[in-house]
């Protein structure tokens, strides 16, 4: 492992009972690399950033974040090790504003802001992501572009050595979809790590220097974006009888 | 962080001279409106107290009579042997104590599971001291002698209820509250931010259960004999979460904005109909579940966001907004 790597998850395993979600899966992520963790559907990719996160525990297999073992840890401690996500149904604070979504990052993860300056802090976050103004909005009554906005927000606000992003881009429509490549575009140039599972293939062409591609919890292809869309195999697993 | 805002100000100066005020109630009366003000002062700081951990948690807990209990018996076993405010301080650990075994042995349990395993343990209390009592000590119930004044117990009550709000505050207004406020939204969204739910939500049951067994110890001389069935009563727990319920459990004064119309009440109907009183609790109960989710204190800011929007509206405030919102 070089010193430069993030994320190292080395033959991670994540049994239901009889059904085995993730099968042996080890990657790595270096520093700055956008990562996009692709596959058909019921693939695993969900599984494995739980696993990453903390949600789940994985049956076997390690997972390191900067060298820390952080496989087997709850969720609360992976936060505050370094790593935050944002949810594939968009999970808002529904009673809060979006200012008090993004403190809610900013106070105790890695961050451990408080007062004004985590309010200043998740304000410069808010306009950031494109919200500037909406600060005092309650989020339950936004958009949901707007929404997953403030998700973003709250994520970053933890200043996280990983982000995971869990199809942040499902459900927006194209104009808005746009905006969300720029954005995740941007966050990316300022050298944050980020696995992002989705399955806009054109952000994925657009964003992703490098793919992990799933499949039936096995991975089966990992490398340049570009090479590994038109490998026989990624292609059989999208398009061939599995996913018909 | 301690710097405190003009509006706080003002909120902390009406509450010192309402505390002012309220102190000088024995010194008019010490007949009915005392006896009455005592009832009052003593589910004021046991709702408030339960709203603490209740309120943002959303779990209800009916574990209120097992800490009064506790803390009535602090009194109880101990009158004889030690100072007052010593069997106070007991009554508060015990009680803190007992609700610190309930957190860890409750963190898997969720909704309607805690609520039953608070009833349940209430309960198991009752009978373990009931059943102590006769085999080891072969009577029912003990005596409680003081010379305490119902005038002593309500200023003690009215101490009390001022500690209760002025933790609260504090509550509120640090990291612990606003944790609390996100895992009431939101417990995966917690523990994803990093916070250590089950730790912060047994700290705060453990704050909420010390203040209701304070407020067992310091009413138990006006018991003068002590009970199981008395001290433990479910009704205990049920009025407490009525009454908070009320009120509405969204702010720190909402408890207590229940508690004046629901005691009033009760008194009337005791006086009145006393063998009606459990209907009066029930049709209550059922009137705040369908009519009022949130309590007085929601209706009444639900209606004030209802006309701010409606002005926000009239004014043109929102359009910017839209146009914003298309442009992008």
């Amino acid at each position: 492992m070089s010193a430069a790597t993030v994320l190292s998850v080395a033959h991670a395993r994540k049994a239901f009972g009889g059904l085995i979600a993730v099968n042996d899966v080890s990657f790595d992520v270096g520093a700055g690399e956008l990562i996009g963790l692709i596959g058909p559907n019921g693939s695993g990719k969900t599984t494995m950033l739980n696993l990453i996160s903390g949600a789940l525990r994985p049956t076997s297999g390690e997972i390191r974040l900067a060298g820390t073992r952080i496989s087997g840890l709850a969720p609360e401690k992976v936060a505050r090790i370094g790593i935050a996500r944002t949810f594939q149904l968009v999970r808002v604070l529904p009673s809060m504003t979006a200012i008090e979504n993004v403190m809610a990052g900013a106070v105790f993860a890695r961050n451990r802001l408080w007062g004004p300056p985590a309010r200043d802090f998740a304000g410069g976050l808010l306009a950031r992501v494109g919200l500037t103004g909406r600060e005092s909005s309650p989020v339950a009554d936004m958009t949901y572009i707007d929404q997953k906005r403030v998700e973003l927000a709250r994520a970053l606000a933890a200043d996280p050595r990983l982000l995971l992003l869990d199809e942040w881009l499902a459900g927006l429509n194209p104009s808005e979809l746009l905006i969300g490549i720029d954005l995740i575009r941007d966050i990316s140039r300022e050298g944050r790590t980020i696995i992002m599972v989705e399955h806009v293939m054109d952000a994925i062409r657009t964003l992703c220097s490098r793919c992990v591609v799933m499949n039936s919890g096995v991975k089966i292809a990992d490398g340049p974006a570009a090479s590994v869309l038109a490998d026989p195999d990624v292609i059989r697993a999208y398009l061939g009888d599995d996913d018909a | 962080m301690m710097s405190l805002r003009r509006d706080e100000l003002a909120v902390a100066g009406s509450g010192i001279a309402a505390v002012g005020l309220l102190s000088l109630l024995p010194l008019f009366s010490d007949g009915f409106a005392l006896s009455f003000g005592v009832n009052l002062m003593l589910y004021v700081a046991m709702c408030t107290a339960w709203a603490l951990f209740s309120g943002p948690t959303r779990l209800v807990s009916l574990a209120s009579a097992a800490f009064f209990g506790v803390g009535t018996y602090s009194v109880a076993l101990g009158l004889d042997s030690l100072p007052f405010p010593v069997l106070i301080a007991i009554a508060a650990l015990s009680s803190a104590a007992l609700a610190g075994l309930v957190g860890a042995a409750t963190l898997r349990l969720s909704g309607v599971y805690f609520v039953i395993f608070t009833l349940g343990l209430a309960e198991l209390i009752r009978q373990v001291v009931a059943w102590s009592q006769s085999r080891f000590a072969h009577k029912m119930g003990l005596y409680v002698f003081t010379d305490f004044t119902e005038r002593d117990l309500y200023w003690m009550l009215l101490a009390l209820t001022t500690l209760v709000f002025g933790v609260g505050w504090l509550i509120n207004r640090s990291r612990l509250g606003f944790a609390l406020r996100i895992i009431g939204d939101d417990e995966t969204v917690a523990r994803h931010v990093g916070i250590a739910t089950a730790r912060a939500k047994i700290v705060l049951f453990m704050t909420s259960g010390a203040f209701i067994g304070v407020a067992g110890a310091i009413v138990a001389p006006r018991y003068a004999y002590i009970e199981p069935q008395a001290a433990f009563n479910p009704m205990i727990s049920f009025l407490v979460v009525i009454m908070a319920l009320l009120g509405g459990t969204r702010r720190l004064w909402g408890p207590l904005v229940g508690v004046i119309p629901f005691t009033i009440v009760m008194e009337f109907i005791t006086a009145r109909f006393p063998n009606h009183s459990s209907v009066v609790i029930g049709i209550t109960f059922l009137a705040i579940v369908y009519l009022l989710p949130d309590g007085i204190t929601g209706l009444i800011e639900g209606m004030r966001d209802r006309i701010r929007r409606r002005t926000a509206a009239g004014t043109g405030i929102e359009a910017p907004d839209a146009i914003e919102e298309k442009a992008a």
